[in-house]
């Protein structure tokens, strides 16, 4: 939608800054609710043996795409450049339909909003949604 | 008909008796309108929303917020029917407010985003997808009477 401001990429820096050490809980716990909120988001791990929220896969999982989205932040001033391999990767290999970035985008900052009630505050909530929203759109570029 | 099991009965029921509507209310509506400031569109008459501490000090936004919330009320007390309980509300939101029905979906996630907040750990991912579901209903029958 619309592009990043500088004010935007320091509230998004400044916020990750507070929840650096937590990235796995987080990663974690917003998988698991998108599997449990959006079940047709397990169409995606059929391969997984186990696809309860709180599996070994599922939380594994947690961890990686968090580690993608730190990845994003440090980023953020180019984010379709430095996310050209992601970017191939769910196009080409994985072929996540783009409607499922929104659907864990929303869980990541339902997590956000528990796990730092007093910083989620409005301000860092728009921030926050228009990056993931830019990260999704960087994603998805490879895409067609 | 929307089928509820027994837990999705008791977790609505839970929230609901425990909502600090003049919290919550205010809280959720402010955040819609910062977060999705064409929301806006629909409040030209409320006075100052020029930026995020204006629209979260508003007393029409709180006020508004608040019975938006209370709104939902009857949607808890009539689950097995929610879809003609807001005929009324949906018919008015069409054609005398004229909302664009995305909008619900807008305000329903920072609802929700709102109350994990308040809930906090209690807002476990099987809660939340109560809450969800829930809301999903509300936005679908506020949506039904638009032609």
């Amino acid at each position: 939608m619309t592009t990043l401001t500088a004010k935007d990429k320091d509230a998004v820096r400044t916020f990750w800054a507070k929840v650096s050490g937590k990235e796995e809980d987080i990663g974690t716990d917003a998988v698991a609710r998108m599997l449990a909120v959006y079940p047709q988001t397990k169409t995606y791990f059929a391969h997984w043996k186990d696809l309860s929220p709180s599996s070994p896969s599922a939380r594994k999982h947690g961890i990686t795409v968090m580690k993608g989205v730190a990845d994003a932040v440090s980023k953020i001033d180019d984010l379709k450049g430095g996310l050209l391999g992601l970017s191939e990767l769910h196009a080409f290999t994985l072929r996540v339909d783009p409607a499922n970035f929104k659907i864990l985008s929303h869980c990541l900052l339902v997590v956000l909003s528990i796990m730092f009630p007093n910083d989620f505050t409005p301000e860092a909530h728009v921030a926050l949604d228009k990056f993931l929203a830019a990260v999704a759109l960087a994603l998805a570029e490879k895409y067609r | 008909m929307v089928e509820w099991t027994d837990f999705e009965r008791a977790t609505i029921a839970d929230i609901f008796s425990k909502m600090q509507y003049e919290v919550v209310g205010p809280a959720a509506l402010a955040r819609c309108l910062i977060v999705y400031p064409w929301t806006q569109r629909y409040f030209g008459n409320f006075g100052n929303l020029y930026n995020a501490a204006a629209i979260s000090g508003n007393p029409m936004v709180a006020k508004h917020g608040t019975t938006i919330l209370h709104g939902l009320d009857r949607a808890v007390k009539n689950m097995d029917d929610i879809k003609a309980t807001y005929t009324e509300l949906s018919v008015l939101h069409s054609e005398k407010l004229h909302v664009d029905p995305d909008n619900f979906k807008l305000l329903s996630d920072c609802l929700t985003i709102v109350v994990a907040a308040q809930l906090g750990n209690d807002f476990t991912g099987e809660v939340q997808a109560a809450f969800q579901k829930f809301l999903a209903v509300v936005v679908s029958s506020l949506g039904r009477q638009y032609h």
